[in-house]
């Protein structure tokens, strides 16, 4: 486990989320540390099972700085991989007879606020042939949101890009049609960053006032 | 004025060059200028005949609010294009504005069908993050829940599709079976549907004595049902000629479109998470993985009857592995108290547990109080957590940012990656075999759209 690394990110302040109210325990000042600010450490290599071997078939192909960094947590292997070279590197990954990763299960995003390159695109994949799992990470800053499609190589990405598209605003370079999908077409915004609020209307309930979700006092 | 405006024109005109004749050999054109293309669509025949239908989103048969957009060519379909997201009801972004615990009370309402495998998936997701086992007896109960579960929704992929193709005794039949899961639910759980029952760290509640005997005589029921399932459709030629060699999608095809559960199964792959990739268990039970090679309409009906009879089989070991224990771990830091009894108000609520948080330890109070309200922390980190749902693979991708809120989490939905399918099972076949196809993959729009 590499509990040292964890990209994600809101800043905590006091002990509910208050800032600025009547304090009057202290607590209010402590300020948490971020665990998912700051640099990507890679776990320390060999990794054990099958992640070397994954790494050492896709590192052959592709240059050993085609992993910009590898994580192993709880069990699971994450390759952090440019934005650019994602179709490439899931091409090898599908194609070569060491890796074998014929289905792709997932296409996600995740939006890390406090990163620079804030808006991650996070590839699960599965090799039925050796039963093994992997998931391959981007990262892209929020001006610039471009990473290379992966339709090419696995159609099943198709709608799940133009859902990362339409929660996160994310370009995919190369995608047929890359449309909104879940959200009318005409909709502004992508919903899942998370500057995007949540909405929703305060409801009175026998003279009191209940507030939206994203308004209520936050216990972070 | 257009180019094909011209085309037109040229035809029209009472001209002594250019006018079309008929002669023996059918009609002659004369062409003078313009765009052969043009000029070539502007007398075809067929292009004419080219029709958008537009199917849905509210239409009986797209199981939901699916929207087909088909072109036409007399009764064929040259493409299609489904349009989606109409109940799409943001539950990834609402969990981010809840604990982690509430989360259940939303992924359960994503496959309205089959609750329980979502809230199975998250939760396996939650306690994977957290790094928690949950007791043996919990993991037996999400098992025996989740066959359940599988029973009442292949039910009722039956009972539409039967509904769809015009076999209505079977829906009638189909419903009135998950109906009687339905009520085992209720038994279990209090609700019918969406219950939230299982929870991170375990289950909810226990399952009660009656409920035992409920899911026995169901077992002991539904067999001899099935046998007049497949007795009323498997010999019925119209369901044959509707269902055989239609929505044909062959295994190199379902892995290209990430199709995954009964639909790869029926194209001859044996790849069910249970075998593949065990969780809750699942390598202590003893199962077939049912599948055909037709790849077809028909193949995953055979398919989806069969799962049944081995979600039965499971069912029947389950029951037998139940063993008396915990239901919820033990750390007083995760769990809500389990051991509900139910109240003289309808509510479930643990006795014990509130007589020692009122009356007893002030501690206990602030610690229920503080558990409920703020929840409890995850550790920073992400997972991807896989289950076989009735549909296919059901992923959660959770990512913590080590507070009390989960900070994303994504449903890898069946329904929405095998719905991608549709145009690849059923352009260049027949409108009524759209139908067919796309009540074979079995969507349910609520998982697809979430």
């Amino acid at each position: 486990m590499s509990g040292e690394m964890q990209p994600v990110g809101q800043e905590a302040q006091g002990l509910f989320g208050v800032s600025g109210s009547g304090d009057t325990s202290g607590f209010g000042g402590l300020v948490r540390p971020n665990p998912t600010a700051g640099e990507l450490v890679s776990t320390p290599e060999p990794l054990g099972g099958y992640f070397d071997e994954v790494l050492a078939a896709l590192r052959e192909t592709h240059g050993d700085e085609v992993t910009r960094a590898v994580v192993v947590d709880r069990g699971e292997l994450t390759i952090y991989i440019a934005p650019d070279r994602t179709a490439e590197v899931c091409r090898t990954m599908r194609d070569d007879e060491s890796l074998r990763f014929e289905l792709c299960n997932s296409v996600s995003g995740v939006d890390y606020p406090s990163q620079a390159n804030r808006l991650h695109v996070v590839y699960h994949l599965t090799s039925m042939t050796y039963r093994r799992v992997v998931r391959l990470e981007t990262a892209v800053s929020a001006d610039t949101p471009v990473v290379a499609s992966v339709t090419e190589v696995y159609p099943t990405a198709d709608w799940q890009e133009r859902e990362v598209y339409d929660m996160f605003g994310v370009v995919f370079d190369g995608h047929p049609h890359l449309t909104r999908i879940l959200m009318p077409d005409d909709w502004e915004g992508h919903p899942q960053r998370k500057d995007y609020p949540l909405g929703g209307i305060s409801v009175e309930y026998k003279g009191a006032h209940v507030p939206p979700p994203d308004e209520r006092r936050a216990y972070r | 004025m257009t180019a094909t405006d011209n085309a037109h024109d040229i035809f029209a005109q009472e001209d002594a060059y250019a006018a079309e004749r008929e002669t023996t050999e059918g009609k002659v054109y004369t062409v003078t200028g313009g765009d052969w293309d043009e000029l070539v669509a502007a007398v075809d025949p067929v292009n004419d005949e080219r029709l958008i239908v537009n199917l849905g989103p509210q239409h009986p048969s797209t199981h939901g609010v699916l929207r087909l957009v088909c072109e036409m060519e007399g009764e064929t379909v040259r493409s299609i294009r489904p349009v989606i997201g109409y109940l799409h009801t943001g539950i990834e972004k609402n969990l981010e504005y809840r604990t982690w615990t509430q989360g259940c009370t939303f992924v359960t309402r994503a496959d309205y069908l089959a609750p329980i495998f979502n809230e199975v998936g998250y939760c396996l997701a939650v306690e994977k993050l957290l790094g928690v086992t949950v007791p043996e007896r919990a993991d037996v109960i999400r098992v025996i829940m989740m066959e359940l579960n599988r029973i009442s929704s292949h039910l009722v992929a039956l009972a539409t599709t039967g509904m769809e193709l015009g076999a209505l005794s079977m829906m009638i039949y189909g419903f009135r079976d998950r109906e009687k899961v339905l009520d085992i639910f209720e038994a279990v759980s209090g609700l019918r549907m969406n219950m939230a029952y299982v929870r991170p760290g375990g289950v909810a509640q226990d399952l009660p004595d009656d409920a035992i005997r409920m899911i026995r005589d169901f077992v002991d029921y539904m067999p001899k049902g099935l046998d007049d399932y497949e007795g009323l459709l498997s010999g019925n030629a119209i369901w044959q000629e509707r269902t055989q060699g239609v929505a044909y999608l062959d295994v190199s095809g379902c892995l290209a479109l990430g199709v995954t559960g009964p639909v790869l199964r029926s194209a001859g792959l044996p790849w069910d998470l249970r075998k593949t990739m065990p969780y809750c268990g699942y390598e202590d039970y003893d199962f077939d993985v049912p599948t055909q090679t037709g790849a077809d309409a028909w193949a995953r009906y055979l398919v989806r009857l069969d799962e049944i009879r081995e979600s039965l089989k499971i069912i029947e070991q389950g029951l037998a592995k139940l063993r008396p224990g915990p239901v919820m771990v033990e750390d007083k830091k995760i769990a809500w108290p389990a051991q509900l009894a139910l109240g003289a108000d309808g509510m479930g609520n643990s006795l014990n547990h509130i007589r020692h948080i009122m009356s007893q330890s002030m501690e206990a109070l602030i610690h229920h109080f503080k558990l409920v309200t703020e929840g409890f922390r995850v550790p920073a980190g992400q997972v991807y957590t896989a289950i076989e749902a009735p549909r296919g693979e059901l992923g959660i991708h959770a990512v913590s940012d080590g507070g009390t809120r989960p900070f994303r989490v994504h449903m890898r939905e069946p329904s929405f990656v095998n719905l991608q399918a549709i145009p690849a099972v059923s352009e260049g076949g027949l409108l009524a075999d759209v139908i067919a196809g796309g009540a074979s993959l079995d969507p349910v729009m609520g998982g697809c759209d979430r």
